[in-house]
């Protein structure tokens, strides 16, 4: 399978994104600039963390606007797996693909901390090789990831299970001292209607090798390579 | 003409920016202040050839760019 990881300026965990991928998970993985248009095959595309355009206006309001977007929208309803890092979902929110927005964290500082997340569903290509409520040891580190949407989304998000990661303590128990940002519901990650675009505000890309403490992340990614595989298989 | 745009965070948003600024207030002997809410001012210079051109062109920009309809409201004003 190849992977993409979109660089925009601002952006810095896309090299992170691009090492973890290539070096820890053994994938092919290619940069794409912002500014091109979104050309050849890919599986997954990754929009990685950082602050693209100094995150003036909001967080993702430029870059949602850059010209690879539109292939990236494209990508997606053809049914292409997109996934969002921080920054990334901050972006996708921003365009449209992903419901609702992130604010400002509810205790104003910027949180840089290991996290624990509980897998919520595993019917998505993200978390298909998780185990329902499964714990994950990822870290965050973001001052705007306080997940909000209106009552009304926040519904139609928990009756067709889109909420996918939340954070929850060492015991799996969802609790407001669990929760780094305020995020309500305790969200962590959300996927659109279609289950092919996720985004999270934890960097699964930083827990992919036990020097980092954690490997946790690791279950995205190759989650991520198991559904493609599938996919391949299927239509082989 | 000048275009002074205000965006605010919706009534449901959690806004701690406001909380600080209003706790702030308070330390300060300001007890009579509640509800601070923290917004955006931009100033815009437009050229169009009536208020009705730019009005309809100006809430297209809040509603693509300025403002994300998810979070906040907006309200603008034409000079000249």
């Amino acid at each position: 399978m190849r992977w993409g990881v979109i660089v925009f300026p601002g952006s810095c965990d896309d090299q992170d994104v691009f090492d973890t991928l290539k070096r820890d998970m053994g994938q092919k993985v290619k940069f794409l600039w912002h500014k091109d248009d979104l050309v050849g095959h890919f599986d997954c595309l990754v929009l990685p963390g950082g602050f693209s355009y100094g995150d003036y206006l909001r967080c993702g309001a430029v870059a949602r606007f850059s010209p690879i977007m539109r292939g990236v929208v494209e990508f997606a309803r053809q049914g292409g797996l997109v996934l969002g890092i921080c920054n990334g979902f901050q972006i996708l929110c921003e365009s449209g693909l992903l419901p609702g927005s992130l604010v400002r964290n509810a205790g104003l500082q910027f949180v840089c901390q290991q996290v624990m997340l509980r897998v919520e569903e595993t019917d998505t290509p993200f978390t298909c090789e998780s185990k329902k409520g499964q714990l994950l040891k990822i870290p965050v580190k973001h001052g705007e990831g306080c997940y909000y949407a209106d009552p009304a989304t926040l519904e139609r998000l928990r009756k067709n299970h889109q909420i996918l990661l939340r954070y929850v303590d060492a015991k799996g128990r969802v609790s407001p001292s669990a929760n780094p940002n305020g995020s309500l519901d305790n969200i962590a990650g959300v996927c659109n209607e279609t289950r092919n675009v996720l985004g999270l505000m934890p960097h699964p890309e930083d827990a992919c090798n036990m020097l980092l403490g954690s490997e946790d992340g690791r279950k995205i990614f190759s989650s991520i390579a198991a559904a493609c595989a599938q996919r391949e298989h299927r239509h082989a | 003409m000048l275009v002074k745009i205000f965006v605010s965070l919706k009534s449901g948003v959690l806004d701690p920016q406001g909380k600080a600024i209003e706790r702030s207030l308070h330390t300060l002997g300001y007890g009579e202040v509640q509800d601070v809410r923290m917004g955006k001012y931009l100033e815009l210079n437009v050229e169009a050839s009536s208020h009705e051109a730019a009005e309809s062109r100006i809430r297209e920009m809040c509603e693509k760019l300025l403002a994300n309809p998810v979070i906040e409201d907006y309200r603008f004003e034409i000079e000249g």
